[in-house]
């Protein structure tokens, strides 16, 4: 059973009532124990496909296959295989964590003993252990996102989706909450991240997918995106206030205030003709950084580019 | 036991922990209304009006109607409030990202709102003994007829709730649809008092059915033939299952 793929995407199409075409015939494979990031814009179709795999939005046609079953013809079947941590809230607010956990296994069929010793396990690995009893109103943003990781836990799903977990989330609690989701997939759990940090996409996922305007545009391993990163952009931190710049035929110099450059050249290019350069200018660079991440960089020339397409 | 069985009761133990939780709203509302009811029509305005059947005083003749309304807007507001609730709190989601059949979510939320229409109607029973000497004549008719209502109207209460958009769109129903029916299904008069054609308008009524049946039950006392009131209690409980089953099936109101 190791060849089927935990996810199967079969030309799946979303048209919705008032005729906005969400979903344009999506093909995507998720290999079982994947960490896959699925990445795109605002509006892409990111949403539209996590609610059609989690049964609460109706494809227009097109199916996907969960670990082989079917979500349009065994749908029962194929909810038991996925946990779903959504983007908004939804959970009791009234209601305790402990309950929401509880009543949740409850739906998947899992007898109460279990369900509380589950409830007790994954509320204390997610640090809630000791709000488990308070309302979950009283929760901050960060435990409200940590239960519902908990709550997707109960059911102990062989398919995880997480859809923007960490939005809103601060960086210590951020961290904690990969480690845990880390350790989850290490133990066997197929991961599916929509994520905005897309640093962490590139920490943490071995493959990836870009959807834009309903569309796959991009579906490989995250080694082999980045290679495709044919340019790098530095940081210079600058030891005095920048006059004029100097001409450089291979690297583009941007001044981002008086005492910070960026510099954009080819991948592989020397820094030494850039030094030379800034030196004959009479420009002392006082340290240097790489830009952001290189996922960042791609994704977004990514999404230019097919935007230029349509 | 089966997944589903564990599912079942799992929703409506939950339904149960919700009318439970907010108790002032779901149980205290309906003894203080008809304990008013009671002084109001049964004591004050009843003493006046006599016997409705012999040995049947006015206040004993409104008791079973008074449970019926009970009843009826307690199922109905239950499952309409708590459904809508679940809608607008997205939590809804839970429940319909689970592997648990549509039958299995609509059976846990009718059986909470059931539940709380026979704690409701307990309550308005123990509040009538302290007014009248009522004695159960036919159990089983009426324990049967307070389950088919309360099936009826908590069913017509998740329709409602997956239609609605706004809070104001559960409250429309009762206002302005079922306490008419209430209040002229019988409650407080018989219907063979009216002349033509309201009492011919009259068995247009569903809760006229509901409320004789359960009267013959209390009082044996009924307005209308027994196996009429039962055909039309069962049948629209029928038809709103399935109309019910078909809505969550489809996700219709539920899945974009």
């Amino acid at each position: 059973m190791m060849n089927v793929p935990a996810l199967d995407v079969i030309e799946l199409k979303k048209t919705y009532a008032n005729g906005v075409e969400a979903l344009k015939g999506i093909s995507l494979t998720v290999a079982q124990g994947d960490f896959f990031a699925l990445l795109g814009p605002n509006g892409a179709g990111k949403s539209t496909l996590i609610g059609i795999l989690s049964s609460l939005v109706n494809a227009s046609s097109g199916d996907a296959r969960i670990f082989g079953v079917s979500i349009r013809s065994q749908r029962s079947t194929a909810m038991r295989l996925i946990g779903l941590v959504p983007q908004e809230l939804n959970f009791n607010q009234f209601e305790k964590p402990f309950d929401i956990c509880v009543n949740q296994a409850g739906f998947y069929g899992i007898p109460r003993a279990e369900a509380a010793r589950r409830a007790e396990k994954y509320l204390k690995q997610l640090v809630l252990w000791d709000k488990a009893h308070d309302s979950a109103r009283a929760l901050s943003g960060g435990m409200k996102r940590r239960l519902m990781i908990a709550r997707a836990m109960m059911s102990e799903p062989r398919l995880l989706i997480l859809d923007e977990p960490t939005a809103g989330v601060d960086i210590e609690i951020r961290r904690s909450m990969w480690k845990f989701i880390s350790a989850i997939n290490a133990a066997g759990t197929t991961v599916i991240l929509t994520t905005h940090y897309l640093e962490e996409a590139e920490q943490l996922c071995r493959n990836i997918a870009i959807i834009d305007h309903g569309r796959i545009i991009e579906n490989t391993s995250m080694r082999r995106l980045l290679a495709k990163l044919d340019v790098e952009t530095f940081v210079l931190d600058l030891a005095d206030p920048v006059g004029a710049l100097p001409e450089l035929p291979s690297v583009q110099l941007r001044c981002i205030d008086e005492l910070t450059l960026e510099a954009e050249m080819a991948r592989g290019h020397d820094l030494n003709s850039l030094f030379a350069a800034l030196s004959a200018a009479g420009i002392t660079v006082r340290s240097m950084r790489n830009k952001a991440n290189r996922l960042e960089e791609l994704f977004v020339r990514l999404i230019e580019r097919d935007e230029a397409a349509a | 036991m089966s997944a589903n069985l564990i599912a079942l009761g799992t929703v409506t133990r939950r339904e149960v922990a919700r009318i439970l939780r907010i108790w002032t709203q779901t149980l205290l509302p309906s003894a203080i209304t008809m304990t008013l009811y009671f002084v109001i029509f049964g004591t004050m305005v009843g003493s006046r009006i006599g016997e409705m059947a012999p040995g049947v005083g006015y206040i004993d003749y409104i008791v079973p109607g008074l449970i019926m309304m009970a009843v009826i807007t307690n199922c109905y507001g239950n499952i309409s409030s708590s459904f809508f609730g679940a809608k607008f709190g997205h939590y809804v989601e839970e429940m319909l990202a689970s592997p648990m059949p549509g039958w299995v979510i609509l059976s846990g939320y009718v059986a909470g709102a059931v539940l709380r229409g026979v704690m409701v109607s307990i309550i308005v029973l123990i509040i009538s003994l302290f007014f009248t000497d009522i004695h159960l004549h036919h159990p089983l008719i009426t324990l049967v007829t307070v389950l088919l209502t309360a099936v009826v109207f908590s069913l017509a209460g998740f329709v409602n709730a997956v239609f609605a958009r706004k809070f104001d769109d559960i409250a429309l129903v009762p206002t302005f649809v079922l306490a008419p029916l209430t209040y002229l299904g019988g409650v407080f008069y018989s219907v063979n008092a009216l002349g033509t054609p309201w009492r011919e308008i009259s068995y247009a009524n569903p809760v006229l059915y509901m409320v004789n049946a359960f009267r013959y039950g209390l009082l044996d006392l009924t307005d209308v033939s027994l196996s009429v009131a039962f055909a039309v209690m069962a049948g629209l409980a029928v038809v709103l299952a399935a109309v019910s089953l078909y809505i969550l099936e489809r996700g219709i109101g539920l899945r974009a």
